[in-house]
């Protein structure tokens, strides 16, 4: 195990004092994420968020209390000054708005929305489908803008079906337990559904913790531009973490560790360490720089903590993976420039990514990116570790699934020979 | 002497080109023993098979007890290697190199950090340690990669042309190192294609040329082999009167051998003096200036020349 480490340890003390790294590890995400932020306007000195007033329509043609719900939302004093919502009852109409440039996007709330989802109005006949989708229509010319509207009805729908879902299994398991009547539970989920209308149960990513007697925290577009630009940069610091492994067998310093008692899976591993400590310190590092610089708060510590160590865990996972499948230390170089461009338009480094097909979305949550920036995002908004454990752990899988993967590549090229 | 080192039948293909061709010999303990051969004869794939980096395709070494082969970790703990590239991290210090490698072998806490000091002593860097290896000279960093490989305390050295590439005065240096070594009690296996070197450090010579072991012995016994000869070089202008030379030289009484190398007619002989005035003579008749004339006692060049008609720099 002290084998392990200290190659880690070695590996990380020659990446601090590769001068080119340390640029590409620390000022260039730095530096991209003020260029953002300037162009955000966040550094206007109007208020810390950048982004107020955000034109929106809704279109609520659902007669349940879900439509409402969200509306509510869009109205609710917690968002504040962030958007403008404006009503409409045409689709169309709404649509093209958006196609205007007048609004950064609609919401559209299908008619049965709340019906298609709520047990209470078909539990009878059987488990509602949920198949009744809410439209965003975003404007492609205000992608930030529309990212906003975008995560807060994705909020709003995660909170929907998180309560779906636990208000099914407990009115069935009352049922099966008979504690309560088939002919009640419409009733019973009814007074479930009517909690979520409650005005203190209003469901955003800008949450109120006034109650703790500190204000609440207002929606910074930062909190997704920095950690959209440190895991930008995040793969192009494990892609060269791999690529050492290639430019130690070029070097000879490969194989001078293979002929001493050192074993070729404690080599591996201690490359692994090494790259997942260079990918934490720069990840810590660059929140405690944007903290310190930009005054970016970055929410509930061990969340952030969390998320970090998963990052880290899964971005090296990728470099492990890039370097197994390139012969040499330039090809790394080339392959890694490659997935850190793609993985930055996949994951949403450069904003968010809803103007991408839907099947591409769905690509990108291959990449650390996506997992890690919706996270920070959440933290940032006021989340806690529980929010983002579901990030945590697909993050988690994803860095055991791509080592796994390296160390077969490593193996069936015969990388590693004992 | 009990051996430390027992090679058997040692051999290692890559397809159909056969690199070592089933080489035996062995190492006493505290010998240093040379391994002699032109660049491609095999000298660095016998180092690898030796060293546990590769398997060999056939036949197996012992060393301390060891197989090669059924137990490379036991082997790799009493070994120590020189490789022929410099194989360091630039970007750490020399001391840093050499704690992050005495990590490798096992060694830590105050005892590595004294065996680092002592180490620096040993190859003369205790003053430069704390400076980053990139602004090493060549020389400097040759010392610090023959550090790297006695930090352990190895029982055997294997040192793989330690002296390619460096100045004079850095390579004095490392030959007082090895013989200062050796006369600690480590055995050495030393490669190179210098004859000077093999001559000055080893107690025995194996002369090694396309993967097969040619010659095996000491100095001494190794230049008796070929009637203690001497050889005289004969330098022309071009490789084609140095070829006309040798030609019109090869009936000259006293002449065991001729050969051509390098815009030079080389003849051996039991007596190059005797030899000398019957040879200018000859190349006077023909028309070829000689332009120096070289006479050498008896050595391991002669030997090799002898054996396979070319010499070891060719």
């Amino acid at each position: 195990m002290k084998k392990l480490f200290t190659i880690g340890w070695k590996d990380l003390l020659l990446a601090l004092r590769d001068r080119a790294a340390l640029i590409l590890m620390f000022v260039a995400p730095l530096a991209l994420t003020l260029g953002l932020g300037l162009v955000t306007g966040r550094f206007s000195g109007q208020d810390n968020n950048g982004l107020r007033d955000i034109p929106v329509v809704l279109v609520n043609q659902d007669d349940g209390q879900l439509g409402i719900a969200l509306v509510n939302v869009f109205t609710s004093p917690e968002v504040g000054t962030l958007v403008k919502p404006i009503s409409d009852t045409d689709a169309a109409v709404a649509r093209k708005r958006v196609d205007d440039d007048k609004v950064a996007a609609a919401v559209i709330i299908p008619a049965g929305y709340s019906a298609s989802v709520i047990p209470a109005a078909n539990l009878a006949n059987g488990i509602p489908s949920g198949d009744k989708k809410i439209e965003i229509y975003v404007n492609p010319a205000q992608p930030v803008s529309a990212g906003v509207i975008r995560t807060i009805v994705d909020e709003f729908i995660a909170r929907v079906q998180v309560g779906r879902v636990s208000g099914l299994i407990v009115i069935t398991q009352l049922i099966e337990n008979g504690l309560l009547k088939p002919a009640d539970a419409t009733v019973y989920a009814q007074g479930l559904t009517d909690r979520l209308d409650a005005p203190t149960q209003s469901t955003i990513t800008v949450r109120s913790i006034s109650d703790t007697g500190t204000p609440p925290p207002t929606f910074d577009v930062l909190s997704v531009l920095a950690p959209g630009m440190a895991l930008l940069f995040l793969m192009y610091t494990v892609t060269r973490g791999g690529a050492t492994l290639l430019t130690e067998r070029d070097n000879g310093t490969l194989a001078r560790m293979l002929i001493s008692p050192t074993g070729a899976a404690q080599i591996i591993g201690g490359k692994v360490i090494g790259i997942f400590l260079t990918a934490v310190v720069q990840v810590a590092v660059l929140i405690i720089g944007s903290g310190l610089l930009f005054n970016l708060h970055w929410g509930d510590p061990i969340g952030v903590v969390a998320l970090v160590l998963a990052v880290a865990a899964s971005a090296t996972g990728w470099g492990m993976v890039i370097a197994a499948i390139a012969r040499t230390p330039a090809i790394v170089g080339s392959l890694g420039a490659a997935a850190m461009l793609m993985f930055g338009v996949l994951g949403g480094s450069f904003g968010d990514n809803f103007p991408l097909p839907d099947w591409l979305l769905t690509v990108g949550k291959i990449t650390p990116n996506a997992w890690g920036i919706k996270g920070f995002a959440r933290l940032a908004a006021g989340g806690t570790f529980a929010d983002v454990a579901p990030n945590v752990i697909a993050l988690c899988i994803m860095g055991v699934a791509l080592f796994a993967i390296s160390v077969w590549l490593f193996r069936r090229n015969g990388f590693i020979k004992q | 002497m009990s051996d430390i080192l027992e090679v058997h039948n040692l051999a290692k293909s890559y397809g159909d080109f056969k690199a070592v061709k089933g080489i035996t010999f062995g190492i006493a303990d505290g010998e240093i023993f040379s391994l002699l051969g032109p660049n491609g004869a095999g000298k660095t794939t016998t180092i690898s098979m030796l060293s546990t980096l590769f398997a060999p395709t056939s036949g197996d070494a012992s060393i301390g007890g060891h197989s090669v082969t059924q137990d490379p970790m036991a082997v790799r703990r009493i070994i120590g290697v020189v490789p022929q590239d410099l194989a360091l991290y630039e970007d750490l210090t020399g001391r840093e190199n050499l704690t992050f490698w005495g990590n490798m072998y096992g060694l830590g806490g105050a005892a590595l950090k004294a065996r680092v000091s002592e180490v620096l002593e040993q190859v003369g860097l205790t003053d430069k340690g704390n400076q980053r290896v990139k602004t090493y000279s060549g020389g400097m960093k040759r010392r610090v990669n023959i550090g790297v490989g006695l930090l352990h305390k190895p029982r055997l050295l294997f040192m793989d042309e330690p002296t390619v590439g460096i100045d004079p005065q850095s390579r004095r240096a490392i030959l007082d190192t090895v013989k200062d070594l050796n006369r600690q009690g480590m055995s050495v296996l030393y490669t190179t294609h210098y004859m000077e070197e093999a001559q000055e450090l080893s107690h025995r010579i194996g002369i090694i040329d396309h993967g097969e072991l040619i010659a095996l012995g000491s100095l001494q016994e190794l230049t008796r082999s070929i009637g203690e000869l001497e050889t005289l070089r004969l330098h022309v202008a071009e490789d084609a009167e140095a070829a006309r030379l040798a030609a019109a030289l090869q009936s000259l009484p006293g002449v065991t051998r001729v050969d051509t190398t390098d815009h030079q007619a080389v003849l051996m002989t039991p007596d190059a003096e005797e030899v000398l005035p019957a040879a200018v003579s000859k190349a006077n008749e023909i028309s070829i200036k000689i332009r120096s004339i070289d006479i050498e006692e008896p050595n391991l060049e002669a030997v090799f020349l002898n054996l396979t008609g070319r010499a070891l720099r060719d």
